[in-house]
């Protein structure tokens, strides 16, 4: 039988989401395996009941103050300790979640044992004549698909996009609970976490939105977005923007939404300006309703919008945000 | 003080949707006939980040060394961060290192040679992920081959008075303060600011300058047995167009019934 090693994350308090995730997606593509899931921190004392009741075969728990929140930033400790769990368990299979944590943590293990880790993996099979993970991965910004396959005999790690895989149940299974001792394999600190500084928000958070107003390149400049706030007043919305328009200083860094930059799942996503490509939809996908106001017909947003104009945003944008006003007035 | 800057020649990512191919055969991306590569942006961020360091510590910091690895090299292209102002381009020039160019650990394991061979190095500064393969691990691989420290996503980077070097990370909502121990590996996100458009001067000097050139078998590295982790395949995902275009006599037009559509599903 498998043996998988999930490497759980702690959320306000609670098991993430993204590990629960992964959860289900060892179950779906490795549904025979030994699963364990693994958690670090500096006192697990308010997650322990929870994270005994995960459906897992084995849960480990890690305490060091070195582990403290996951030694952020920096993950030297939690590289440290997981490889050395490695070598005590020899998973044939490492999940992360592709978080900050993750996809710090899970290339460095998987060097630290010698292999390659899979970053951002949307799916997860096994090859059923050679037993090992396929995975697959959006690649050239998302307009092609790879899926690559592990060779060799050595732990495989994944690193997981979030969202990809339902969330296994947070109770209802038996695991052996387990303190793993990882006093040996810390080391003295290179670096440190010397100050979390939080942005300035304003308006409505993007990741709470119900409705995401974003701008683009489309805008050709940063006056533009002046509108899209005067939209997102009157339909309590927040404002997200594309890398580029980020890049060119049209809009604080904070707003862009993207692969590289926040993931948002409104119930409305209104891309005025934005080409779509795919870097940008990643953080996007997650939108029930796309919908694009854009003078390309050719766009890439029109492939995943469900509702588009092809037009100058300049006429259809006003317009639009008229006919709002005169829809809220009725 | 000497920084390497780590760099990868990539397809033009600007390349519209529609151009884009794959060779399904070759497992490769084909550019549009006449598209240039370019250097992949999150690296012009490290070398624009290793140039500011150099410009205000001039007293500390005296050489940045730009690497790269890999195969069919565009010399007017790899030359860019020369054109910025980096001192030095060292390639790994070789046809084997085409075959396995997918594969992160190969160009670990070249890139931790070619820098033990060009070193010491105070900082090696590497974009945030290539945007071909976009594995972001390369540096991660780097830093554990090597026993560094390895701090990702700097948003800025400046020298503290007792040698460390001080980053702030970016995060979704706000940035984190590291403090690192040197030598370290720190990855660059574009949150750092654009990089610089080369000078005229900046363009002839680096025109003059001849890269400094390896094979693999100038550092001593062979091909390697089959790698962890192997590209099967590649390929271009179907997409269904379900989009429902509103048109109205004219763009305006089309805006305001935009607005009924949506408030007839309910969506505002």
């Amino acid at each position: 039988m498998s043996k998988v090693l999930i490497c759980a994350e702690i959320e306000d308090g609670r098991v993430s989401d993204a590990t629960l995730q992964l959860a289900s997606a060892a179950l779906s593509a490795m549904p025979h395996s030994h699963r364990s899931i693994a958690f670090v921190g500096d006192d697990l004392s308010e997650i322990e009941p929870a994270a005994a009741a995960l459906p897992a075969d084995t849960v480990f728990l890690i305490e060091h103050p070195a582990l403290k929140n996951g030694d952020a930033g920096v993950f030297d400790a939690p590289v440290s300790v997981l490889s050395s769990l490695c070598q005590q368990e020899d998973p044939d299979a490492v999940l992360l979640a592709r978080t900050d944590y993750g996809s710090n943590v899970g290339p460095r293990l998987a060097f630290r044992l010698g292999q390659s880790a899979a970053q951002d993996c949307i799916d997860l099979a096994v090859n059923p004549e050679s037993g090992r993970l396929a995975v697959t991965r959006p690649v050239f910004g998302g307009n092609a698909m790879a899926v690559y396959e592990f060779t060799g005999d050595g732990p495989q790690v994944a690193v997981i996009r979030p969202g990809c895989f339902d969330s296994a149940p947070l109770s209802g299974g038996f695991p052996e609970v387990i303190r793993f001792d990882p006093a040996g394999a810390i080391c003295e600190p290179r670096a440190r976490l010397m100050d979390t500084v939080a942005a300035q928000a304003e308006g409505v958070r993007l990741q709470d939105a119900d409705i995401v107003i974003s701008g683009g390149r489309g805008l050709g400049g940063p006056e533009p977005f002046s509108r899209l706030e005067e939209l997102a007043e009157l339909l309590g919305a927040a404002v997200g923007a594309s890398r580029a328009a980020c890049d060119a200083g049209w809009v604080e860094h904070e707003r862009q939404v993207g692969l590289t930059g926040k993931s948002v799942t409104p119930s409305l996503y209104l891309a005025v300006g934005i080409s779509g490509a795919s870097q940008h939809m990643a953080g996007c996908s997650g939108a029930r309703n796309i919908v694009a106001i854009n003078n390309d017909s050719e766009a890439n947003i029109f492939q995943d919008a469900r509702y588009g104009v092809v037009g100058d945003w300049r006429q259809a944008l006003p317009a639009f945000i008229a006919a709002v006003q005169d829809l809220q007035n009725d | 003080m000497r920084i390497a800057v780590c760099a990868k020649q990539v397809p033009d990512p600007e390349i519209p949707a529609s151009r884009f191919k794959v060779d399904e055969g070759s497992l490769r991306a084909v550019p549009p006939p006449g598209v240039s590569p370019v250097v992949n942006g999150f690296d012009l961020n490290a070398a624009e980040a290793a140039i500011r360091l150099c410009e205000s510590e001039p007293s500390a910091v005296n050489e940045v060394t730009v690497f790269s690895a890999g195969t069919d090299f565009v010399m007017e292209v790899m030359k860019k961060p020369l054109a910025m102002g980096a001192h030095r381009l060292v390639l790994v020039d070789d046809p084997a290192l085409a075959a396995i160019e997918t594969d992160t650990s190969s160009t670990v394991r070249v890139l931790a040679a070619v820098l033990h061979e060009e070193g010491p190095f105070d900082l090696i500064l590497c974009g945030r992920q290539a945007s071909d393969w976009d594995q972001a691990q390369l540096p991660m691989g780097l830093a554990e081959t090597l026993n560094l420290p390895c701090i990702t996503l700097a948003r800025d980077l400046s020298l503290t008075g007792d040698g460390s070097l001080r980053v702030h990370r970016a995060l979704p909502d706000g940035y984190q303060v590291i403090e690192t121990t040197l030598p370290a590996v720190v990855t660059v996100s574009n949150e750092y600011g654009e990089p610089r458009y080369p000078t005229l001067r900046g363009i002839m000097t680096a025109t003059r300058q001849q890269p400094i050139r390896y094979s693999l078998a100038d550092l001593g590295l062979q091909t390697q047995d089959p790698p962890p982790l192997r590209l099967k395949r590649l390929f271009i995902p179907e997409r269904s167009r379900g989009c429902e275009l509103i048109e109205g006599e004219d763009d305006a037009d089309s805006g305001r019934l935009l607005a009924i559509r949506l408030r007839e599903e309910q969506l505002i």
